[in-house]
């Protein structure tokens, strides 16, 4: 008979059998057997955040950047709660995470205990799944169940909620084998009748477009590959979500940068313009579509996805196809070849994104006072590529910036929070990025605003040694809001100005950083050279022009091609319908 | 500026849900999250084992967000089946009522002559009041009701709708 044990170390020995390296979390009352399982067994590294929501944004980052499930272990009520924008920002951007949670004993349950909250019932439409596990005989199997539903189909998020007497009684716990579940099944493997179909279309198309998203990074590495091979045998043109940049490498000729709403000319004119719209692994977001009626209207659309609800969700779509993008695109790629299909002639349609491309839309003027913010990220780009960093970021302008021109050649090395927005994310992610990637350059490129939202990370990073590097574009101001505030209500700015900054660099020095304040352009390059040379972490405060906005743009609820360029007037009034749309 | 509706259409729908903790707030949960509507809804259940719950729930949606109800439930990990009775053609639907009217003299006759064409059965009784049974779809509970309320209606307590595909294949 097997010997019983605690469920604390069930659950330990459970993170070990399913090859758990690192767990983010911080300890409480409601975990401490479990803190205690990890501290006998060893097996498992422990990064003790400074804010249950920086774990869960460094669980995000290690998953994102390493292609393993993030884990966290969080304490009952506050601890839960606080996780809850991470495992909401995991559920959007589909990142395989597992949460776990230390709840009141079960005998405690709805009684309104000390540091009681009902995690499971916060959480249930913020994650893929969770469990309430009551019995210590289930734990073993359900952290297996848990860690298989993170990790396969869409991946997100699942809690698990382990109440404190269900991790001090006893049990017995088997590893268990490969997981059949009776419900929940992906497909994996997409219809080859419609992949045929697929091929055929594509084979016809005289103007067609690659749409490519984050379910291609999040199919793995091999998914990259097929979509490099997956364009070079069709020829067609390639956009990008902002989740599935690096999946195409920025330098390849058929790239054409990333689409919507701060996407580039020629992206958003190729779609508007295109015969066929291969969506592979994206969800049509209101970002990327503009306005519904006119997006990409005279196009047969094709969608691959491995979630069958993101298919028709918003737009519809010609050719469905469910399954996992990597297995499609790999299909189409043997059917085309052995069809022996020619690389169509599509030099009518690369003259016309020629001539799109001609805009330079992403360029933009240098000035003799001012550090542009654009310029910050190009000198950045070039002192840094030759590394293939990690980039992080925060969430707005910064971030647009980053996407437009920072490019990227690898899939896995570009982290933000897309789906949420969650400001605060890019410091623990680059925390998490850089535990799963030690050797690696992780910069997080942030703004003064949204750095603050989880600056208290400084200390971890400190206290696990982790050289990671912080590029904030300081222009004192929430700038998206501001711009937005430009564009919609006569550039009146309520509440957008950042007052009261601390002084980044001595807030640094404080946490044992090394900081640095570039100011003039005659300071960037140095100031960046400087930043790479010191083996530890760095905080940079990079002064940038203050007013400067973010372009192109396609304002909330216009058409591709209503974009707004750089330089243009914008500021002014809109209606009430406008004024509605996010 | 005024907010607008696309117009909807009743569908009936037949849930086949592992029975666990938590799973009705899950099903319900979506609904309110999403923005769909329920207009009514069962649920008890159905296999000998108690494993299996069947949940019976009549919404109303435009054909787009219909597709999106299905497909969003079907992605609940405790789900395993979403049936839309109303897409797949002739179905039988039922309710029960208890209809409690209370009276006396010339309304409490009528009340029983009302009942008995109704095919309502008395399950209680007193000097001045009924407990009246009735079974049937909707619409014929709906016009119970309203008939009961000339001759003393009290109060009503209505099961929902549980609905099946007519044939012999399950739905």
């Amino acid at each position: 008979m097997t010997p019983e044990k605690s469920g604390a170390d069930i659950l330990v020995e459970a993170l070990c059998d399913l090859g758990v390296e690192v767990v983010f979390g911080y300890p409480g009352g409601a975990v401490l057997p479990i803190y205690d399982a990890l501290f006998r067994s060893k097996r498992i590294k422990h990064v003790l955040v400074r804010h249950e929501q920086a774990a869960t944004h460094a669980a995000e980052g290690y998953a994102r950047a390493t292609g393993k499930c993030g884990v966290v272990l969080v304490t009952s009520g506050p601890g839960a709660t606080n996780a809850v924008t991470g495992i909401t920002d995991a559920l959007m951007d589909s990142i395989p995470m597992v949460v776990l949670t230390g709840q009141v004993p079960t005998s405690l349950i709805g009684s309104d205990a000390f540091q009681e909250a009902d995690t499971v019932g916060i959480t249930r439409h913020c994650s893929k799944h969770n469990y309430l596990v009551k019995d210590p005989a289930k734990l073993g199997g359900i952290i297996h169940e848990a860690f298989h539903i993170a990790t396969s189909g869409r991946p997100g998020p699942v809690v698990v909620d382990i109440p404190k007497d269900v991790q001090i009684a006893t049990a017995a716990y088997t590893k268990p084998g490969p997981i059949q579940h009776k419900t929940y099944r992906p497909q994996i493997k997409a219809d080859r009748a419609l992949i045929e179909r697929a091929v055929d279309l594509i084979a016809a198309a005289e103007r067609p477009i690659f749409y490519t998203g984050g379910g291609i990074i999040n199919s793995g590495p091999a998914a990259s590959q097929m979509l490099r091979e997956l364009a070079r045998i069709t020829g067609a043109p390639v956009t990008s979500t902002l989740m599935g940049l690096g999946a195409l490498p920025a330098s390849s000729d058929q790239w054409l940068g990333m689409l919507g709403m701060h996407g580039t000319y020629e992206a958003n004119f190729a779609m508007n313009e295109a015969d066929l719209v291969i969506c592979l692994g994206a969800r049509f977001d209101d970002r990327v579509t503009g306005r519904l009626d006119a997006f990409s209207p005279n196009s047969v659309k094709i969608h691959v996805d491995i979630d069958r609800s993101s298919i028709n969700k918003t737009v519809r779509v010609d050719l469905p196809i469910v399954g996992d993008v990597g297995h499609a695109m790999e299909d189409m790629i043997k059917i085309w070849k052995a069809r022996q299909h020619p690389k169509p002639d599509l030099t009518d349609w690369w003259q016309r994104i020629a001539g799109w491309r001609a805009k330079n839309c992403l360029g933009f003027t240098d000035l003799p006072s001012d550090i542009m913010p654009q310029r910050a990220i190009r000198a950045l780009w070039e002192a840094t590529h030759k590394r293939n960093p990690i980039i992080t970021t925060e969430v707005g302008q910064h971030q647009m910036w980053a996407a437009q021109h920072f490019d990227f050649e690898q899939p896995n090395k570009w982290l933000t929070s897309g789906g949420l927005g969650t400001m605060g994310y890019g410091l623990p992610a680059a925390i998490g990025a850089q535990m799963g990637n030690p050797n690696a350059l992780v910069i997080d490129i942030a703004g003064e605003a949204s750095i603050q939202m989880n600056i208290q990370e400084l200390g971890t990073a400190t206290q696990y040694r982790l050289p990671v590097k912080i590029f904030i574009l300081n222009n004192q101001y929430m700038g998206m809001v501001r711009q937005w505030q430009e564009l919609t209500y006569s550039s009146r700015y309520a509440e957008s100005y950042s007052d009261s900054l601390p002084d980044f660099v001595r807030l640094g020095e404080a946490y044992g950083w090394k900081g640095i304040r570039i100011e003039t352009m005659d300071q960037l390059d140095s100031g960046i050279a400087e930043m790479l040379a010191h083996d530890g972490p760095v905080i940079v405060d990079c002064m940038v022009s203050q007013l400067a906005n973010c372009f192109p743009m396609i304002p909330s609820g216009a058409a591709h091609t209503e974009m707004i360029l750089q330089g243009a007037e914008v500021s002014g009034e809109m209606d009430d319908a406008a004024k509605a749309l996010v | 500026m005024h907010i607008t509706q696309e117009a909807a259409k009743r569908h009936t729908l037949a849930i086949m849900v592992d029975n666990e903790p938590g799973i009705l707030a899950r099903i319900a949960g979506l609904f309110t999250a999403r923005g769909y509507n329920i207009e009514s809804l069962t649920v008890s259940d159905v296999t000998a084992d108690k494993a299996v719950s069947r949940i019976t729930i009549v919404t109303s949606a435009s054909d787009h967000v219909m597709e999106q109800i299905l497909s969003q439930l079907d992605r609940l990990i405790p789900v395993h089946s979403v049936s839309d009775l109303t897409a797949m053609g002739p179905h039988v639907e039922r309710e029960l009522a208890l209809v409690k009217v209370k009276g006396t003299g010339d309304h409490r006759i009528e009340a029983l002559r009302l009942a008995d064409v109704y095919r309502a059965r008395v399950v209680d009784a007193t000097t001045s009041s009924f407990v009246f049974e009735v079974t049937g779809g909707p619409d014929k509970i709906d016009t119970f009701i309203m008939l009961m309320r000339e001759v003393g209606l009290i109060e009503v307590a209505r099961t929902g709708i549980v609905a099946m595909a007519r044939g012999k294949d399950p739905a």
